[in-house]
């Protein structure tokens, strides 16, 4: 019994230090020293939170169908896409039927929206990543929907080109993780530039 | 560059090498430090003047020295006041304050959670976001992410007083030895950790969910939370559970290429360390270098298999999207996501930054190999040290049956005694693990349910998901097949056992082991010792590991993930 008293204790005593006052150590040195991350990595449009760059958005209209004059993120299966709240992968299997079909779908869709060979639509734009946040394409999907955005914008490809370079990012430290482009920067540095 | 181009980047392979290779470079210079510090920790005869206040606290007396039944009734009352203090922050949550207007987990979900967090499992039968509020995740879980590795480490230091001690009946004192872990060890690691993640973009506020309007016109919730401080913990102490649903896939819990290696160093780095400090702790590092070189050629060998075969990409649905990108993050591509994937079933951390279920089919065999290995290259804080050490018994023995030489090792003899207490050690989590998948489909009513309620894929990947969350719980890693609804009473009941018998019937087992050694006097080493430093006996000893789990678990593996890979 006494044993247990001095679990109990030891339990009170770590729910404590390590719950409460670890926690809130690390969110005073969150808040004090990098707020900007340790809130987010919000982004901000005229005075107004439009999103957070770490977390990815659907661009398409009320009816879930893509909005052509915008960079289209990959796949979802957070929610109803892009759903912060209900961060998932789809966990379909490799020899699901369902992906399998899903997949072939989402090639006929991207390939006729962009107009492309549906052979030259690469993995990322045909695959739910595992968080269904992903923020980022990489950058072959990026420069495949070039052409697309520009006319519906009616911008010149060159333009556009240049935006995804500018936007794409390197491997970390070079050699890092993947080359990406971030979806929703992008399409707000494309706003930006029609203004 | 010119115009449309895809920027001249390293090959992927090339890159990924070049990760690795900076893992074992950090490895190779943290190991020294950090594993002689631990020794230094858990022998210093010194008490520390915070660590003075909290055995007053608690009530102990630090020199009382404790022999193996009092250890282990330490430990075992410890992890059940643990559990009834996780059950009972869940079962309150709606009166506690930020609880995000979350109502409490069922009975059996809490069970299942509580038990979870306790044996460094954090097995997730729910989706976090949509179930626990920031109370219960900070003052049960992170809590136990602390305390549970701290209990690993405990184990691992008493078996190895075991060998180093000489004709005493005690191993150490439970409660100094958990205090040491915390105070000197895993509390200022994870502070620093925890600042360099919110320096790459992890987040930690209290803000709730934050609607936003997108530019396209629609609406997103953006969640918020105290995540930093426990995803440094949570992979310090090789735990997994995450904050969120999607774990260290969620771009808020690892948001790029660096963060996600500082996450693999993390990982790694006590259970790399401890061989060191077991070597130094029985004063011949080169018996900690012959473990660690063991860990070491396992290690290497399940993560080139796995990133070999998710690049490859068989499968139907793989080869249908040209790559094996469903369930992996733009940011991580394949090999970094494989990588992650090894690592964290390697060790018994279980988080994830990929989602395993979507695999190609050999690829998801991998990480269950790596569990079902014991979780011992380099294995969960404290409890890889000690899975190998009873592996390391083992060898010993088999090697001395092969070449009629007497089982010594580190000058204890291994007698029927330890010989029966390390195989009884090692027949738990098959025992668990074949027992709960074969349950699973065996009761009618309970297969009814299964195959209707939790299996998300359909054929033989749905056997693979059941048996890999009974790998997952029995060896304490946590991982899953992720398409799996594991929150029913079945699921929450069963693998809640799997986790409790997994975790603590070894950790008996291996207590006694250090008080049967511990008791003993050293024989000297003579020409009909086997010498256990040299690559022989390091050949030995993975060559047993690789046995052991290759003779109990292929039947089942040939039904689910290789029928499915070869068809």
């Amino acid at each position: 019994m006494r044993i247990h008293l001095v679990a109990l204790r030891a339990m009170i005593l770590a729910t404590v230090v390590l719950g409460v006052g670890y926690t809130a150590l690390i969110t005073g040195v969150g808040q004090l020293v990098l707020p900007a991350q340790a809130n987010g990595s919000l982004i901000e449009r005229d005075g107004e939170v439009v999103g957070s760059s770490l977390i990815g958005q659907s661009f398409v209209d009320a009816d879930g169908v893509a909005l052509p004059e915008y960079f289209q993120s990959r796949p979802s299966a957070a929610g109803d896409g892009y759903d912060g709240g209900a961060s998932s992968g789809s966990n379909l299997g490799p020899e699901n039927e369902d992906l399998v079909a899903a997949i072939e779908e989402r090639r006929a869709a991207v390939a006729e929206r962009d107009g492309v060979d549906p052979a030259d639509v690469p993995a990322d734009a045909l695959t739910a990543s595992a968080s269904g946040l992903d923020p980022h394409i990489s950058p072959a999907y990026a420069l495949l929907q070039v052409d697309r955005v520009a006319e519906a914008r009616g911008i010149s490809v060159e333009r556009v080109t240049e935006l995804v370079e500018t936007t794409m990012q390197g491997r970390g430290l070079g050699y890092l993780g993947e080359s990406t482009v971030n979806v929703l920067e992008l399409n707000l540095a494309l706003d930006e530039l029609e203004e | 560059m010119a115009p449309g181009s895809v920027p001249a980047d390293l090959a992927p392979e090339l890159a990924a090498a070049l990760g690795l290779a900076t893992v074992a470079l950090l490895l190779v210079l943290l190991h020294r430090p950090l594993g002689d510090f631990m020794a230094h920790t858990f022998t210093s005869a010194k008490d520390l003047r915070v660590e003075r206040g909290v055995y007053r606290v608690i009530g102990v007396d630090p020199k009382g020295e404790q022999t193996w039944g009092a250890y282990a009734r330490s430990v075992l009352a410890f992890s059940v006041v643990g559990v009834l203090s996780v059950y009972a922050i869940q079962r309150l949550q709606q009166w506690l304050p930020y609880s995000l207007g979350l109502p409490a987990p069922s009975e059996h979900l809490a069970f299942n959670t509580a038990v979870s967090f306790v044996t460094n499992t954090n097995w997730q039968s729910y989706s976090p976001e949509l179930t626990l509020g920031y109370t219960a995740q900070l003052a049960a879980l992170a809590v136990q992410n602390f305390v549970s590795a701290a209990v690993g480490l405990a184990i691992a230091v008493a078996l190895i007083r075991g060998f180093a001690r000489v004709r005493t009946g005690t191993i150490g004192n439970f409660w100094v030895d958990l205090t040491r872990a915390l105070v000197r060890l895993l509390l200022p690691l994870a502070v620093l950790s925890a600042i360099v993640l919110l320096a790459t973009g992890v987040i930690q506020n209290f803000a709730g969910f934050q609607d936003v309007a997108t530019i396209a016109g629609g609406a997103q919730s953006i969640p918020g939370g105290p995540v930093a401080s426990q995803e440094a913990i949570k992979l310090l102490g090789t735990n997994g559970g995450g904050f969120f649903n999607a774990n260290s896939a969620h771009p808020f819990e690892n948001p790029d290429g660096i963060s996600n290696l500082f996450q693999i160093l993390l990982m790694l780095a006590i259970p790399f360390s401890l061989p060191r400090t077991f070597g130094t702790m029985v004063g011949d590092r080169r018996q900690g270098l012959a473990i660690a070189a063991a860990m070491g050629a396992l290690f290497i060998a399940s993560v080139s298999a796995l990133s070999a075969i998710e690049l490859q990409g068989w499968g139907t649905a793989p080869e249908a999207a040209g790559a094996a990108m469903e369930g992996k993050e733009a940011r991580f591509g394949i090999l970094t996501s494989a990588i992650f994937g090894s690592v964290s079933t390697l060790t018994s951390t279980g988080a994830v930054n990929s989602m395993h279920d979507s695999y190609t089919a050999l690829g998801g065999m991998l990480p269950m190999l790596n569990m079902m290995l014991g979780e011992v290259a380099p294995g969960g804080v404290g409890s890889g040290l000690y899975g190998m050490l009873v592996l390391a018994v083992l060898a010993v023995f088999i090697g001395g049956l092969l070449v009629g030489r007497t089982p010594e090792y580190l000058g204890k003899k291994l007698g029927p005694k330890q010989i029966t207490l390390a195989a009884l050690t090692i027949l738990v989590t098959p025992t668990l693990v074949l027992a709960g998948t074969a349950l699973s489909f065996a009761i009618p009513a309970v297969r009814a349910d299964v195959e209707a309620t939790s299996i998300w894929n359909p054929g033989l990947h749905g056997l693979s998901e059941v048996l890999y969350a009974f790998t997952s719980a029995a060896n304490n890693n946590g991982s899953a097949f992720a398409g799996l609804t594991a929150n029913t009473p079945w699921f929450n009941t069963a693998l809640g056992i799997a986790m409790l018998l997994g975790r603590f019937v070894p950790i008996v087992l291996v207590l006694a082991l250090a008080g049967s050694l511990a008791a003993q006097h050293r024989v000297p080493a003579t020409v009909g010792t086997l010498p256990t430093h040299r690559p022989l006996f390091v050949g030995l000893l993975v060559g047993v590991t690789i046995l052991v789990t290759a003779l109990t678990y292929f039947p089942v593996l040939a039904l689910g993930p290789l029928a499915e890979g070869l068809n």
